[in-house]
């Protein structure tokens, strides 16, 4: 019936097919290709490299004037700006999300790959690979660069120290999958402001409001909440009444997981 | 070729489409008409598979849409509302379209061309101009050569060139075999584009003719003006005929020809001014075809004369 359309058909051959490869390249493409982005992962390396550099000369004129560092360590301090690098981190992942919403630009992504969740699965590896080269880059550097300002007062670290490495990478292993909870929360809510204020609602306002809370259950709870759960990796020395590092992480891994399982599962009922 | 089989969407407690079945083939224009929410947008959101049918199917291409194995090169779509991130650049946006499907950038860098957006196609989609929005949206659709077309209201917007340009390219695309279908609400647009045409109203189906028959089916009459009206009218008479006063001296013929009144006029020795054959125009049959079936019509307009005064 229509002659230009044989050799087409149904039988799609290998080389024009939708594959998880090809939606992760234009997921990456989609990525690097947005001002918002660029800004956003810059705003991200600002915060770790400066504010871990500016604390790190703070304490060291702290240290020449004769005063101890505190209760605070050199390795912490150096990755200090992982606290408010957390919150531009989460915001990338909603806005990569919600963005797509806001503007229509989902109705085209979805009618190029109609099965909806490889277009999920793309979007949180190509951002998680993306946070995740950020953020232990920016830490790493930063931490030798504040170590090499600590030591004019031999005040510095090493990473063969035990726990510093742990700490260093996890803390950006933290940020990856804060970023990773704002994109699921930005599928499930599917509005920009409504999955901002969830994130930090989750990972800000929910561990200050459970201590407001005068039970013994609350203060026996509180380390299971996700963020306490997740920066417990971000400490050198564990603190009391936390969970082990990597235990920690792994639930905090875990209320992502299933934040992402309910997000693919309303991604394919939803109408788009 | 689409088929639809009792197409079925609800929101809440409204029925958006009502049981629609309907076949487009390819090698022609179809047309999918219906007045400003009938239902053309979620049955084409419904084709694409981006809304889920209450109840009904469509398949295109012997299958239902996100079946296929490389979706774009089977369909090509322009969804009414834009669907385009307005920070991204118009080759960016296209780039990153056609890398879901393995689409080379030469096929990128030709459909830019193809649809005149080579000056502007490294600026943000953002600050497009709606006509430039569509042709981006066109520019999408056509990225993949795919064998059907699906563009909802794609004139809207554009200037008179580009509606002439979006005219020949969709016959054209049709003259080669492929499946087009195209959604509007103004019928003199589809008259000159469609050869086909699905006709909705209130989410159900009103007409599947050709542009042909709907012009052939639609209604004749012969207006002509007389000092002696009245008796003429009374003259002509007839199973089939129905006479109506336009206005003073001036009478409406329905069931005669021109040729007959001039006959019976001639033959009392009626004088006449003027003796015109009037054929509705595909406009006036749409119109007939949709009286019942306009979701939202502008009824009161005392009222809105009313809103006037006060402004």
């Amino acid at each position: 019936m229509a002659s230009t359309t044989t050799g087409r058909g149904t039988q799609a051959p290998a080389e024009v097919r939708v594959t998880q490869a090809r939606v992760a390249a234009s997921e990456w493409i989609k990525l690097r290709s947005l001002r918002s982005t660029v800004y956003t992962l810059a705003a991200s390396v600002i915060m770790m490299v400066g504010l871990g550099l500016l604390l790190a000369v703070i304490a060291l004129v702290h240290l020449e004037a004769g005063h101890g560092l505190g209760s605070i360590g050199p390795a912490s301090l150096s990755l200090y700006g992982a606290y408010p690098a957390q919150l531009t981190i989460g915001a990338l992942g909603v806005l990569l999300i919600t963005g797509e919403y806001a503007t229509g630009m989902i109705r085209a992504t979805l009618t190029a790959v109609p099965r909806r969740l490889p277009v999920l699965w793309a979007k949180l590896g190509v951002f998680a690979v993306v946070a995740a080269v950020t953020a232990e880059i920016s830490l790493l550097v930063t931490f030798l660069a504040s170590q090499a300002i600590l030591s004019g007062q031999h005040a510095g670290t090493s990473l063969s120290h035990p726990g510093v490495l742990r700490a260093v990478l996890g803390t950006g292993l933290y940020l990856t999958i804060v970023g990773l909870l704002g994109m699921a929360l930005g599928s499930l809510i599917r509005n920009t402001a409504g999955a901002l204020a969830t994130l930090f609602g989750v990972v800000l306002i929910l561990p200050v409001l459970w201590d407001l809370v005068p039970a013994q259950w609350a203060a026996q709870t509180a380390r299971y909440l996700p963020s306490n759960a997740g920066q417990a990796i971000l400490q050198v020395h564990p603190a009391a009444g936390t969970l082990a590092p990597w235990t920690g992480l792994a639930l905090f891994g875990a209320y992502t997981a299933a934040a992402i399982a309910a997000a693919a599962l309303l991604l394919r009922r939803r109408d788009a | 070729m689409i088929e639809a089989r009792g197409l079925t969407k609800r929101f809440g407690d409204k029925l958006a489409v009502d049981g629609l079945t309907f076949t487009v083939q390819p090698g022609v224009v179809t047309g999918f008409l219906g007045p400003n929410g009938a239902g053309k947008s979620t049955t084409i959101r419904m084709i694409l598979g981006l809304d889920v049918p209450t109840a009904g199917s469509v398949i295109v291409n012997g299958r239902p849409y996100a079946e296929h194995a490389a979706p774009m090169r089977e369909v090509g779509a322009l969804l009414e509302a834009r669907a385009v991130h307005t920070g991204r650049t118009a080759r960016n946006h296209l780039l990153a379209l056609a890398a879901t499907t393995g689409i080379s950038r030469r096929r990128v860098d030709e459909v830019i061309g193809l649809v005149g957006l080579d000056g502007v196609a490294r600026k943000r989609a953002g600050g497009f101009s709606l006509g430039m929005g569509q042709r981006l949206g066109i520019a999408a659709a056509l990225l993949g050569d795919p064998a059907t077309l699906i563009l909802d209201e794609p004139v809207n917007g554009l200037d008179p060139e580009g509606i002439l340009w979006i005219r020949t390219l969709l016959r054209d695309l049709a003259a080669g075999g492929r499946t087009v279908f195209v959604s509007s609400h103004l019928m003199s647009e589809m008259a000159l584009t469609a050869e086909q045409l699905i006709i909705v109203g209130r989410g159900r189906l009103i007409a599947s003719v050709s542009v042909a028959d709907l012009t052939r089916g639609s209604r004749h009459s012969v207006r002509v003006r007389s000092p002696q009206a009245a008796e003429l009218g009374a003259a002509l008479t007839g199973p089939e005929v129905t006479v109506t006063t336009a206005e003073a001296g001036v009478l409406d013929i329905e069931g005669l020809d021109s040729a007959e009144v001039g006959r019976v006029a001639c033959a009392r020795g009626i004088p006449l001014s003027e003796l015109v054959p009037r054929t509705a125009s595909l406009e006036e049959a749409f119109m007939e075809l949709t009286r019942d079936d306009v979701e939202y019509r502008a009824s009161a307009t005392a009222g809105l004369a009313g809103a006037g005064r006060n402004a």
